[in-house]
């Protein structure tokens, strides 16, 4: 006999072919007049597949408006085939599917797509973020001009910044379905997935504003960020970067930090 | 654990010992919510997936926040892989718990079934042979769920495509057996009988006559598809994406009649149809429960004055 009768063990033969249908279906197992049981098994590996890509098509919108259908179903059944979810929660499942589109070479000549699965996530994971109450700029509004500066703001738990060299922008907007237009694939954008309250909100940034927004997500002083987008262009309009970054929703508080010891 | 309901800090809800209704109870879906609480539908609780709710924050649990404000909840898990040879997922059980904990359910459910083997999440629930060795470690995982979550919880019959040649249990009785050995309660998918039996060449009454229903405390009613088998014989899928089939109605009679008034879930999980459709499912539901015998239980009673209150 096989591996399904040995101790009790089953799962592994049975597993084994639910994922690969090059994979024989297993020995042991059949209907009420014995085997063969291929249909049978075959629901569970329709179970399994279809379920899987249901969720990668709810989670990548976007993508499947760009590739189509017929492309995004091909590519996700690659991936499902060499990454299988390792976890039952399900919103994670996709997390791998930006650096496997990278590294997929069919898909070699738009490099763009992995910017847009990295979107997708940022997404998502601000949808199902951890719930925090939004500073608003009226924290910082009695500040002296000496203070600001050293301001340290602690990031919404919510708030993503996707920065990438593709109008990640224009490509991740194809989810809401409206215009099929050329997108010109040489404008570099950023996003910035926000959550204050239920709907993500997510807003096109520019080089500047993404670069201040980078630093001051990653804690780095006020001061500091401000230059981070004035690196990036002189003409960096700071208090209209500052108004976004309380607009949107991408701080939960601020906290003057202890001045340096010189 | 920040990604995961485990960093969160959810507003939870108070220590409730009321039990399900016995009435018709809806599995709740996301575009549905809006409607229900702007009309509250006299529903006599909802059942969500307790793997849906494992996020950290955001819309899905203000949206189940809401729901219990007004219902009781029962919480069904479909990913603990309880039916598996792999040891349960302390993780998993963790956030599981912490479901539980924060909506404080008036049942909590899972499945004989397995979905991970080898660290790969299947995403299904699969079938396992009926032994002596399956039985020994089903109880084991029930064991450790129930001491987790420091309650009882129910398990339900499962759906069944194949026969495993070296099952040497009926699953009526290793079902009694679990039950009995692990002190779990019994759910009963009237669905996953009508289903099972006819992919199995078996009489889904001959099964609900074996079963030992005085453990169930609750009941599963679903559509399914129909399909044929390898040698053209009739093969049903519990596809949960249509209304009851009429034959599924006919087994829930006579469970009843068996049984007495039971929380009676309706699942329509695919091609979900407008809420309208599936409260009429749940209409019907209460008819079957209306015409039962005896007197209505305090638990019904309890529940009437909540939802009026």
């Amino acid at each position: 006999m096989t591996a399904l009768s040995a101790n009790g063990a089953f799962a592994g033969e049975f597993g084994a072919a639910l994922l690969d249908p090059d994979v024989p279906v297993p020995d042991g197992i059949g209907g009420p007049v014995g085997a063969p049981a291929k249909k049978r098994y075959g629901v569970y590996r329709n179970n399994v597949v279809v379920g899987l890509m249901e969720v990668m098509r709810s989670a990548f919108p976007s993508l499947l408006a760009l590739m189509g259908a017929e492309n995004f179903d091909k590519v996700a059944r690659n991936f499902i085939a060499v990454s299988p979810p390792k976890s039952p929660m399900m919103q994670h499942y996709g997390d791998g599917f930006a650096d496997f589109l990278a590294g997929f070479r069919p898909l070699a000549k738009s490099p763009f797509l992995a910017d847009v699965a990295r979107a997708e996530r940022a997404f998502l994971r601000s949808w199902h973020a951890r719930d925090a109450v939004a500073a608003t700029i009226n924290e910082i509004a009695g500040m002296g001009e000496a203070a600001l500066p050293e301001l340290v703001f602690e990031p919404h738990p919510a708030a993503i910044l996707i920065t990438s060299k593709w109008p990640v922008a224009d490509l991740f907007d194809r989810r809401n379905g409206d215009g099929d237009g050329e997108i010109d694939l040489g404008e570099a954008q950023c996003l910035l997935f926000t959550r204050p309250e239920l709907s993500v909100i997510v807003q096109s940034l520019n080089a500047a504003n993404a670069a201040f927004a980078g630093a001051l997500l990653d804690g780095e002083r006020l001061g500091d960020a401000a230059a981070c987008g004035f690196d990036v262009d002189p003409e960096f309009d700071f208090a209209s970067g500052l108004q976004t970054i309380f607009s949107s929703g991408a701080v939960r508080t601020t906290r003057p930090i202890a001045p340096h010891i010189p | 654990m920040q990604d995961s309901i485990l960093g969160s800090d959810l507003q939870g809800f108070p220590v409730d010992d009321r039990p399900l209704p016995p009435r018709a109870g809806a599995g709740l879906k996301p575009a549905h919510v809006a409607d229900i609480l702007a009309n509250r539908p006299a529903i006599g609780f909802f059942e969500v997936h307790a793997e849906n709710y494992m996020g950290a924050g955001g819309m899905p649990h203000a949206q189940l926040h809401a729901i219990r404000e007004h219902y009781p909840l029962s919480v069904h898990g479909v990913g603990m892989s309880i039916g598996g040879e792999a040891e349960i997922d302390r993780e998993h059980l963790a956030r599981f718990k912490a479901v539980v904990d924060i909506y404080q359910p008036a049942m909590v459910s899972e499945h004989l079934a397995w979905s991970t083997h080898d660290d790969v999440f299947f995403n299904d629930l699969l079938p396992l042979p009926y032994t002596d060795e399956t039985l020994d470690r089903v109880v084991r995982h029930v064991d450790i769920v129930q001491n987790a979550l420091g309650r009882q919880i129910l398990i339900e019959n499962p759906s069944t495509y194949v026969i495993f040649e070296q099952s040497n249990w009926e699953e009526t009785q290793f079902m009694a057996e679990i039950a009995r050995r692990s002190g779990c309660g019994l759910l009963f998918d009237v669905n996953n009988v009508f289903v099972s039996s006819t992919n199995n060449g078996t009489s889904p009454s001959d099964y609900i006559a074996t079963y030992p229903l005085e453990l169930v405390q609750e009941i599963h009613l679903a559509g399914h598809s129909v399909d044929s088998d390898d040698h053209g014989n009739p093969l049903l899928i519990d596809a949960h994406d249509r209304a009851v089939a009429d034959d599924v109605w006919a087994l829930y009679a006579m469970v009843l009649k068996r049984a007495g008034a039971l929380p009676t879930l309706i699942e329509w999980d695919n091609d979900v149809p407008q809420w309208a459709v599936l409260e009429a499912e749940t209409r019907r539901v209460e008819s079957f429960l209306d015409a039962c015998a005896g007197p209505v239980s305090p638990a019904r009673a309890g529940h009437d004055q909540l939802v009026t209150s």
